[in-house]
């Protein structure tokens, strides 16, 4: 089972979650999961875009609310 | 076979920049793209808030770029240093507060630290600059400057008018032909629109104002009053965040309120109800106010009646408002909504 990470953006505005997204990620291995809370609705755009432009999968995208849960899987 | 020469290319979410890196691609150099965020782009803060705003797509433009061209981009967060730029800038302010050439030399120095850290290992930078485009950082006089300044000097080319300045290094090199770059000058954008064609691009993103708040006039007489109440010009993120909300009033200098124009305002302002003394209206529907300053008691009452104001009740004789402290005390208030004609003209801080 691959290894779950969290980065908690509650709050920010793009693009600041996206930038912490590009740092979490700096530090994890390819095959490790990273689940981003956000409420930036921007984010269930730029957050995948980033990830397409960089190779990373997108998992899936989760919105309760204003909550929102983006599951990335970190890619080589 | 050699690896291809690499290029770091300043990426802004305009056309220029696009175009420059999308010519620079065409020579066969690897090219990847890098985004400062300062804090005060226009980018995604605004969209994010304002209700208005939402059914307008809410793509990041270096971003959406970046997929267009099919190269990395990195977002490079720079708010802490970009205090200094804003604060000294050596080559000062252009029509308002922004600090082009400053930001400029700034952006191509944080490209080279970045870019030729030997993780990185890229061989030069390249900008979507134009001779002539811009009244301050893009002059034929001041683009040297930006070369010079940043430590860059000719490892920083500008393909769309590198025909018009002397050869760069990777010129020089023969990294890439002279020959396939460009000779655009002036404020025209005809030549870029027929090399955006050329290239099959058919969507790019426009802003009005540019990409910076900086350069607007209403944004930068709010920071000057920002730095003349707080009586120093240190500012923090949320200051310059909260500058891009809402009505900002000030009736005495020692508190100013920031009163939400729509839900989407009044949303985002709920989050800083800890640090602020907010008021809404109880009896009618309106807006949500921070006071940020030191008010007094009949300051309180006074930023009361505003709010009533600004509510479905300001024709009413009376308005009932929650007054709630950053510890979470709360108090209500009734009363009487300020006619529109006590609200002073000179209260609304603007340009």
């Amino acid at each position: 089972m691959s290894r779950l990470e969290t980065l908690d953006t509650r709050g920010l505005l793009c693009p600041l979650p996206v930038i912490r997204t590009q740092d979490k990620i700096k530090n994890l291995t390819p095959g490790m999961l990273l689940d981003v809370f956000a409420t930036d609705p921007g984010t269930l755009h730029d957050i995948p875009a980033w990830c397409r432009v960089h190779g990373h999968e997108l998992v899936e995208t989760e919105q309760k609310g204003r909550d929102i849960r983006i599951r990335v899987r970190v890619c080589a | 076979m050699a690896e291809p020469r690499r290029a770091v290319a300043l990426i802004s979410g305009g056309l220029d920049s696009m175009l420059a890196a999308k010519v620079i691609m065409e020579q066969g150099v690897h090219v990847e793209g890098i985004n400062f965020f300062t804090g005060f782009c226009v980018e995604g803060h605004t969209h994010a808030i304002r209700e208005k705003d939402r059914a307008k797509p809410k793509r990041n433009n270096a971003l959406w770029v970046a997929e267009q061209l099919g190269i990395k981009l990195h977002i490079i967060d720079v708010i802490d240093e970009y205090k200094d730029v804003l604060l000294n800038p050596k080559h000062g302010y252009g029509a308002n507060l922004n600090p082009c050439l400053d930001c400029k030399v700034f952006m191509v120095r944080k490209a080279l630290a970045w870019g030729f850290m030997e993780e990185n290992g890229f061989d030069f930078i390249i900008t979507g600059e134009v001779i002539g485009q811009r009244p301050m950082s893009q002059r034929k006089d001041t683009m040297p400057v930006i070369a010079r300044e940043s430590g860059a000097d000719d490892r920083l080319l500008r393909p769309l008018c590198a025909k018009n300045l002397p050869p760069t290094l990777p010129e020089k090199e023969g990294w890439v032909n002279r020959e396939e770059l460009h000779d655009f000058s002036g404020r025209t954008r005809k030549p870029q629109i027929q090399l955006a064609e050329k290239f099959g691009f058919s969507d790019w993103a426009q802003p009005a104002g540019g990409c910076c708040f900086l350069t607007d006039a209403q944004y930068s007489a709010k920071l000057v009053d920002l730095w003349q109440a707080h009586g120093h010009r240190e500012y923090e993120l949320d200051d310059i965040v909260l500058l891009k909300i809402g009505r900002h009033i000030r009736p005495a200098p020692h508190f100013k309120l920031i009163v939400g124009r729509e839900e989407g305002e009044n949303n985002y302002l709920e989050g800083y109800r800890k640090q602020f003394v907010s008021l809404h209206p109880v009896s009618h529907r309106g807006p949500l106010c921070l006071i940020d300053g030191t008010p007094g008691p009949e300051d309180i009452h006074l930023a009361a009646r505003i709010v009533a104001r600004y509510s479905q009740g300001k024709t009413a004789r009376e308005v009932r408002v929650s007054v709630q402290q950053p510890g979470g005390e709360i108090e209500e208030k009734t009363v009487v909504p300020l006619p529109p004609n006590e609200v002073c003209e000179n209260w609304h801080v603007s340009a």
